[in-house]
């Protein structure tokens, strides 16, 4: 509770270790909050969390968690390395893994060349990058990024993917969340909707292509007949000239639709499967936005 | 362990704010003034041939004006460089990098404090120390007690640290500026009304005086210290910011070490209690 407005409300959510976990959501749908609440920063007025199996508020259990906050600020005046270091004895790491760490962390995001220079010369991508080492200092098996690529270029938004499969390659959980739905699509094991404080959907993204399937194929001497009988896989066909659309629950019939086709004599020129992205799914499940 | 690397970066980075730089260059500038006045003064008092303790007295109230405005300059830059460390820092954001790290929100407030009372200590040390240098070299006079005084004034800027720190955790940097301020202001008025109070035998002036110094402690602490430091014929001029026409007791002392420790921990209590 912010005094008379709602902050997030019945939210419930687990999130399995080892996983890329993605958080999506509208504005003000609670996201940022859920997550300062999760690292202590925020005071839940009811309900718990838990995090790696002790509460939240926890303060041992952070020296096994790394944050990016979204719109990664800091003290100005220290320069990359300096911040690097700052941030690894925060940690309690000691200053001899801290000689090795620091090159290596600033390596992984870029910034080996200006490891000398102070913050308030770094761009906002620049400032992001040396957010996300800090979030790495000290090898969490938890790391919390909120809106990672903001600010980022195509190549930064490439390198934040490759550090964050690095993470997990390791075994660290990653806890996303982004505005940037490809990027998630791309990144993410398995995203949570939540809308006004609820959770209202989860989907598997490495299941997801048997989830629902849309095909589009291009043939001649397509008979009505043969489009009937497409029923006994797809939950819809529909032939518009040489262009027929058709939806199915499984990429693994697929196949066997190919064959029918073929096998009736139709001459297939394209036959493509399409997908529903991770935006239509998120605008199916949050509706559209009718503010404009 | 947490507590002192914040204060250690909490030094370092006071040390590379514009603010403080300008607070020793404004403090140079003052110990030029001074010595040069001083300088001037003692040139007038010797074509006047006045007696040698006369000449005396005056160069020691001479100190005690300096002494005066080393305590200003020493509460208003322990104002200046610290009021945004946590507002500043809880609005912008930064604050939540480290608060989520493994050390708990009161070793940071503490470090932060500790930091700031380290760069005051170093201040009012070389101010203090200046002063007295000018005072011997070219006046030719020591205070009393120099000491106590530079301690007692240590003491004052602790005292707006902490408040400062407290009105910290709940305005932004400007509301909070304008509080301790206040305060401090309140304070001096509250002083001098006391002063005409006890000169003019009015116990409900000294009173309203009391009260002010119970609400905020620091021109008491000035006060006493400047007690500590000026001699007998200082004294006697009594009303003026630079002397006392009653000097706060000891007791006066011990309530301000006590405010300063229940201010530190009510600012550690509502720092662990907000939202960052």
């Amino acid at each position: 509770m912010f005094g008379t407005k709602i902050a997030v409300s019945n939210l419930s959510l687990t999130v399995r270790r080892g996983e890329v976990f993605g958080f999506l959501g509208p504005n003000g749908a609670g996201k940022s909050t859920s997550i300062k609440m999760l690292l202590g920063l925020v005071k839940p007025s009811s309900g718990q969390a838990f995090v790696l199996g002790v509460p939240s508020d926890d303060i041992d259990v952070r020296a096994k968690i790394g944050f990016l906050p979204e719109d990664f600020r800091f003290y100005t005046w220290l320069t990359a390395s300096e911040l690097l270091k700052l941030h690894g004895r925060l940690c309690g790491m000691p200053a001899s893994l801290l000689r090795e760490r620091v090159p290596a962390l600033l390596d992984l995001v870029g910034l080996s060349p200006h490891r000398e220079k102070r913050l308030r010369d770094f761009s906002k991508g620049m400032l992001q990058r040396i957010g996300l080492a800090q979030a790495l200092i000290h090898e969490p098996e938890l790391i919390f990024l909120d809106e990672p690529t903001s600010g980022l270029d195509p190549m930064g938004r490439r390198l934040v993917r490759d550090v964050i499969r690095v993470q997990r390659d390791r075994g660290a959980t990653v806890f996303l969340n982004s505005h940037i739905l490809s990027e998630i699509e791309i990144t993410c094991d398995r995203v949570v909707f939540i809308k006004e404080g609820e959770v209202v959907a989860s989907r598997d993204l490495r299941a997801f292509p048997d989830a629902e399937v849309g095909v589009v194929a291009r043939a001649r001497n397509l008979s009505a007949q043969t489009v009937a009988g497409l029923s006994q896989w797809s939950t819809s066909a529909r032939l518009d000239g040489e262009r027929l659309t058709l939806t199915t629950h499984s990429t693994s019939v697929l196949p066997d639709i190919l064959r029918y086709l073929t096998a009736s004599g139709s001459d297939i020129f394209e036959f493509t499967p399409q997908r529903l992205s991770l935006e239509d799914l998120f605008l199916k499940i949050m509706g559209e936005d009718r503010g404009l | 362990m947490g507590a002192w690397i914040m204060a250690g970066v909490t030094f370092r980075e006071a040390g590379r704010k514009k603010i403080l730089w300008t607070a020793v260059l404004a403090g140079s500038a003052f110990l030029a003034l001074f010595g040069t006045g001083m300088h001037f003064q003692l040139k007038d008092i010797t074509r006047h041939s006045l007696p040698p303790f006369i000449r005396y007295q005056l160069e020691a109230a001479m100190l005690q004006v300096g002494f005066y405005a080393v305590d200003l300059l020493a509460v208003v830059m322990t104002i200046l460089t610290s009021v945004d460390t946590l507002s500043g820092e809880m609005a912008s954001g930064t604050i939540q990098a480290i608060a989520t790290k493994p050390i708990s929100r009161w070793q940071i407030l503490l470090g932060k404090w500790m930091g700031f009372a380290g760069m005051v200590a170093a201040y009012v040390a070389a101010m203090f120390g200046g002063v007295t240098a000018v005072g011997y070299f070219i006046g030719g006079v020591l205070p009393h007690h120099t000491l106590s005084g530079a301690l007692l004034v240590f003491l004052e800027c602790l005292l707006v640290l902490t408040v400062t720190f407290v009105c910290g955790t709940r305005f932004s940097t400007l509301t909070n500026g304008v509080i301790v301020l206040g305060l401090h202001g309140l304070a001096f008025i509250g002083g001098w009304i006391e002063q005409i109070g006890a000169m003019t035998d009015s116990p409900r002036l000294v009173t309203v005086g009391v009260v002010s110094s119970l609400i905020m402690p620091t021109e008491s602490i000035w006060r006493r210290a400047s007690f500590e430091m000026q001699s007998s014929f200082t004294r006697s001029l009594q009303f003026s910011p630079f002397s006392n026409a009653s000097a706060p007791s000891i007791a006066m002392l011990g309530y301000a070490v006590v405010y300063l420790l229940v201010a530190l921990i009510v600012a550690i209590y509502l720092f662990q209690q907000r939202d960052l």
